[in-house]
């Protein structure tokens, strides 16, 4: 076993918004480690910090009202969060490509998209106009929009929504980056469009070999394509490991609630039950709940998680690596019968 | 001997909605044809599914048999009365029996209006002799119904989280004790965790009042789960309908075997090994929708046309 260094380190970060109504504790004691070439899905809701702690890490959250109240984020080795600003814009459009969920609203629609995708390689890379042209058009090419040549000189508003989904991940691999974020990037696709860009993505990861982040509320699309699994609930990691192990075998309530709460394509309408859903909504993250924030939903929930916040650990009788943070023992309780 | 056929409730027959384009400079102009000869039943008690993609019709379509956007040819028959022909008083009385419930349940609600303002408005609209004590009992039964404590009723809409906020539209949608419901991806804007409520809850409502629903949806998983029978849409025309074991297990539509085909699958192995056969399958030319056919009972399929 080689233990070289990650490629990014994020240590107890937590990040806190400001608002007339209170503190809101959006994020709160994340920490992970990616691999190079790693694929990490990040599950979660609105308001988990899935997409938040990202945007904190790049130097992306407004201040006011965000706030980082702790941590240190280590991309190869240095501090995003200790990196002036000018430094941190050159990490953030050379080596940390990034894809959001609304193509429309990130592209400039007054300029064209070869302008756009050429941008980052003369602001970063130093290429002339005509290399970086050249460079652009390979770009198109690489993520199949057909007649990439003359496309380049066509603005937005003349491609569909996959193709400007396209367009944005030409953009975030320009320069070759060793680590691409992916934001809910397939979530108002159409499902075939979904899948294409699913294969796209994978498809590239095998020809250039960057780690991949890949945030989504989609636990199908992280099935097919992620190493390593992530949940988030309430501004926490609640279970992380291998993606086989967490599908088979989750140790956090939260998971298992959501794992259950989809029903199977494969199943017809004869004998079917009810949906399993939560109960109850998510905490208001103004006021959250001493304890585990998920306690109040829990039907496993001992008085213990309510009081106290269960640290995320590695789960005993499975893979090195699956952590959860539960004080009650799933599968013991699964057994049981309990809280069905 | 057959089952006699029940009377369907909802009886849409070559419902077309077409969108003039003119050029800016007045020239020639042309036709968008948003939905054309489109045609369906929904039973009583039953779970229509509408699928499709993006810019297929589904909404245009919850919005023709409503009224709330009228169709420009086809008829839309409720308990056998042609809504398309019915003079406005009558519409507006029929209004009651029909109901929307839309994605976005924030945009529906009036920030400025409580929650209980809110559901009691159709009994003020459409049942003016209800006294004021009776309309809050009512009021507070509705949210008991949905599963929202009737102490929140003079909260206000930023007050609730999504989907409360659609539990509050789906009270107001049956307080007139409606037989019909459109639900226009009704938990599309809703955290993974709330979906299975709201399905839940629209499916005890059904059970418990009798609702026909016309459930228009792109998750096709839950399509599945909920619907009796479905119709998959593409560029306005219906390309197949069956009932849902049926589509879903025997899709014969090269458009409908592509949609289910690219759902992804939360089990890792079986999802690796979908992308994997996607990988491999050649790609295949989907032929534009002609008349829908019979090819079983029950399950219709659009014949390609110029194949």
């Amino acid at each position: 076993m080689t233990a070289s260094p990650p490629l990014l380190d994020v240590r107890d970060l937590a990040v806190a918004f400001d608002s007339d109504g209170g503190t809101v504790h959006a994020v709160n004691g994340v920490t992970y480690a990616l691999r190079e070439g790693e694929t990490l899905g990040i599950v979660g809701e609105s308001g988990s910090g899935k997409s938040v702690h990202v945007l904190a890490m790049l130097g992306l959250v407004p201040r006011p009202p965000g706030r980082i109240t702790s941590g240190q984020v280590d991309f190869e080795g240095r501090d995003l969060l200790a990196m002036p600003e000018r430094l941190l814009r050159r990490v953030r459009g050379a080596e940390i490509g990034m894809v959001f969920q609304d193509p429309m609203s990130s592209l400039n629609p007054a300029m064209t998209v070869g302008a756009q995708i050429a941008e980052p390689l003369l602001l970063h890379r130093g290429l002339d106009a005509s290399s970086a042209r050249a460079r652009a058009r390979d770009l198109l090419d690489l993520v199949r929009i057909p007649d990439a040549g003359r496309r380049l000189d066509l603005y937005p508003h003349e491609f569909s929504g996959g193709q400007r989904q396209r367009v944005m991940i030409a953009i975030g691999l320009a320069c070759r980056p060793k680590l691409l974020i992916a934001d809910e990037a397939t979530t108002a696709l159409d499902v075939t469009v979904q899948a294409e860009i699913v294969a796209l993505v994978q498809e590239l990861k095998r020809e250039i070999g960057m780690a991949i982040v890949w945030i989504t509320h989609d636990l199908g699309v992280v099935a097919g394509i992620a190493d390593t699994v992530q949940v988030m609930y309430a501004g926490r990691i609640v279970e992380r490991g291998p993606v086989d192990a967490v599908f088979s075998d989750p140790r956090n309530a939260y998971t298992l609630g959501l794992l259950r709460s989809l029903p199977d394509l494969s199943r017809g309408r004869a004998g079917r039950q009810r949906l399993r859903q939560i109960e109850g909504s998510p905490p208001d993250m103004r006021h959250p709940p001493p304890g585990d924030p998920f306690a109040a939903r829990n039907p496993y929930a001992t008085p213990r998680c309510r009081a106290e916040a269960p640290p995320l650990a590695q789960v005993a009788g499975s893979v090195p690596g699956h952590l959860a943070a539960a004080w009650y023992d799933l599968p013991a309780l699964l057994k049981q019968g309990a809280g069905r | 001997m057959r089952p006699v056929k029940p009377e369907p409730l909802l009886a849409v027959r070559n419902l077309s909605k077409h969108y003039p384009l003119r050029h800016w400079w007045g020239g020639k102009s042309s036709v968008f044809r948003a939905v054309e000869d489109v045609s369906f039943d929904i039973a009583p008690g039953e779970t229509l599914g509408l699928v499709g993609e993006s810019g297929s019709g589904k909404s245009t379509i919850g919005r023709a048999v409503t009224m709330l956007n009228p169709p420009s040819a086809g008829t839309v028959a409720f308990e056998g009365t042609d809504l398309s022909r019915l003079p406005a008083p009558e519409m507006r009385r029929m209004r009651r029996r029909i109901q929307v419930i839309f994605q976005d349940p924030y945009a529906a609600l009036n920030p400025r209006m409580s929650a209980g303002a809110y559901v009691a408005e159709p009994f003020r609209l459409h049942r003016p002799e209800m006294g004021s004590a009776e309309r809050r009992d009512a009021v507070a039964g509705l949210f008991q119904r949905v599963g929202l404590d009737p102490r929140f009723s003079g909260r206000y809409p930023h007050q609730f989280s999504g989907g409360q906020r659609q539990r509050l539209c789906i009270a107001r949608a049956i307080a007139l004790k409606p037989s019909f419901i459109v639900a226009d991806e009704p938990i599309a804007a809703l955290d993974v965790s709330i979906q299975a409520q709201v399905v839940n809850l629209l499916q005890d409502l059904q059970e418990e009042l009798g609702l026909s629903y016309l459930f228009i949806s792109h998750d096709l998983r839950m399509v599945r789960y909920l619907c009796h029978r479905v119709a998959v849409l593409r560029r306005g025309r219906i390309v197949e309908l069956a009932d849902s074991d049926t589509l879903y297990e025997n899709p014969r539509h090269p458009y409908t075997r592509a949609l289910l085909g690219a759902v992804p699958v939360p089990d890792p192995a079986a999802e690796r090994a979908r992308l994997r056969a996607t990988r491999e399958a050649p790609a295949v030319a989907i032929p534009e929708a002609g008349p829908l056919q019979e090819i079983a009972p029950g399950h219709w399929v659009a014949q390609a046309v110029g194949a």
